[in-house]
């Protein structure tokens, strides 16, 4: 539609529109280094909050045919820092802690007595790549329901033999293919591969299934800067697929 | 401004060449606004009254606003919705594919991990973030701006009819290749019949579709057990990821081009993406 304005009509009416594009500037606090830090972590916060939010704790991720999973030795070994933190196997257990009624150490044994599950499910990395692997271990639910933990608390926190951490929603933990998982391919867990027990969880990304699980823990709280290794330096807590 | 006015005023009088001797433009270039007006009225009336007998009033003042040449041509080409979500869009955009190529960078590959072969090298210049972690940081925050200004954006284009200009349709396939002649081999310029020429609409319409791929694919990779059945429908995990990366290409092929239009039509066709208003438009009405 043209329109015949007079020139400075035009600019004047031109200018009060330029003017309100004013908002958008704020976008402009990305730029400066102090305000952006904390503006793309209150990002990465707000994505955590609608996977949480949009998680089904029913929903089931896919699984696969013995045909369709990769190879053994094409399971990449993944590790922060060292790939076999020397775990002595014979005398391993699990130290449970916080909000449960049955606190104390637990051996392999105990958790091999459970229900065992074994499932074909893919692994996903953060980096973006993906293996579907052959996973055997008990439900964390069951083993919860073991130490009599509170599952209405609102976190799992694990510690590991190399030092490593990690904590996840009790939601994602009481996921029916959330597993402690002690066997891969049919066979007990390797030492690379996190031995005697890890966390397999198809609906979390790589670096949340945590290996050489030494500790558990249930609790309410995480204490700011410890959430997990990873997610400390900047990696999403939710890390939900 | 003078001689805008009067080539303009020029335009202005083609459709009646024919009937009527053109004036010579340069006495009136040379005349100061006031003359020229006056000298523009009477030649108004002179060319009214040969054609019509009897000229009712509106008609006559019709005509002399459309050549008062103390009047500028302009459009309202841009609503502020449009100009908003373009502009967070473009923002967005840009986080978007320069954090997105570093997180690629992490794993430059679409085979598996083991063998893994790099597939291209991404500099680090290109890229935002430092690191895998810091690239996430803003590719999470940033997708929500993606999305809120795209989701917006169609909204208000179905919602208002303002669609009309842009879409591309079945009409436009025939003006596509003289227009791609005009740009890329210096081919006649097509008369413009509208806000955007085919080639535009195609443009325009494509980068829609290039936003809706990449939010699909996007939500398939941010959330893969959860949206299993989208998944599904790209060809697996494994191929949406590809897809993710095709629609980022899309893009990449789209900005140059837009950018290059941008500056070969100046300050003025850029402005009116900031205030909305095209001034001097090259379409008649």
């Amino acid at each position: 539609m043209i329109t015949r304005l007079d020139d400075q009509e035009l600019k004047r009416k031109s200018r009060r529109q330029l003017l309100k594009l004013a908002p958008i500037a704020v976008l402009g606090a990305f730029a400066i280094p102090k305000l952006r830090d904390r503006l793309v972590e209150e990002g990465v916060r707000f994505s955590d909050w609608a996977s949480g939010a949009t998680f089904r704790s029913q929903h089931l991720a896919q699984t696969f045919s013995n045909s369709e999973v990769v190879p053994f030795e094409k399971f990449p070994y993944n590790g922060y820092d060292v790939l076999d933190p020397e775990v002595d196997l014979e005398k391993w257990t699990l130290t449970v802690e916080g909000d449960v009624q049955h606190p104390g150490e637990y051996t392999l044994a105990q958790i091999q007595a459970l229900p065992k599950l074994s499932q074909n499910t893919r692994h996903i990395c953060v980096e973006g790549w993906d293996v579907v692997g052959s996973f055997g271990g008990t439900r964390i639910s069951d083993f919860l329901k073991l130490v009599g933990a509170n599952t209405g608390a609102n976190f799992l926190e694990v510690e590991c033999a190399d030092d490593y951490y990690e904590s996840i929603d009790m939601a994602s933990a009481l996921h029916p293919q959330s597993l402690m998982c002690y066997e891969m391919y049919g066979q007990p867990l390797d030492r690379k591969h996190g031995a005697p027990l890890r966390l397999q969880m198809p609906t979390k990304l790589g670096y949340k299934q945590a290996k050489y699980l030494d500790t558990v823990r249930v609790t309410n709280i995480l204490k700011p800067g410890k959430t997990g290794y990873w997610e400390d330096q900047g990696y999403s807590w939710y890390g939900g697929l | 401004m003078p001689n805008d006015e009067n080539g303009n005023n020029n335009n202005n009088n083609e459709a009646k060449k024919d009937s009527v001797p053109q004036p010579d433009p340069v006495p009136t270039a040379e005349a100061g606004p006031v003359e020229a007006t006056v000298a523009r009225m009477e030649m108004v009336a002179d060319q009214t009254a040969p054609q019509e007998s009897a000229p009712s009033a509106p008609v006559a003042i019709e005509l002399t606003a459309e050549e008062d040449p103390s009047l500028v041509r302009a459009a309202y080409e841009h609503p502020l919705p449009i100009r908003i979500t373009h502009w967070v869009n473009a923002i967005s955009l840009f986080v978007m594919v320069t954090s997105g190529l570093r997180i690629f960078r992490a794993f430059p590959s679409f085979g598996p991990k083991i063998p893994e072969q790099v597939l291209l090298t991404i500099p680090r210049y290109v890229t935002l973030g430092g690191w895998l972690g810091g690239a996430l940081q803003w590719h999470f925050t940033f997708m929500w701006f993606f999305v809120a200004s795209g989701v917006l954006y169609v909204a208000y284009q179905v919602f208002s009819g303002h669609y009309r200009t842009m879409l591309f349709l079945p009409r436009d396939v025939a003006g596509v290749w003289p227009m791609a002649r005009h740009y890329f081999f210096f081919g006649p310029k097509p008369a413009a019949a509208g806000q955007y020429n085919p080639l535009q609409k195609l443009a325009y319409t494509s980068t829609i579709g290039f936003g809706v791929l990449s939010l699909l694919t996007g939500l398939v990779l941010f959330k893969p057990a959860q949206f299993s059945g989208l998944a599904f429908l790209f060809g697996g995990f494994h191929l949406t990821r590809i897809w993710h990366f095709a629609a980022m290409c899309g893009f990449l092929a789209f900005i140059p081009g837009h950018l290059i239009m941008v500056l070969l039509h100046g300050w003025s066709n850029f402005y009116s993406m900031l205030s909305g208003w095209k001034r001097e438009p090259e379409y008649q009405e």
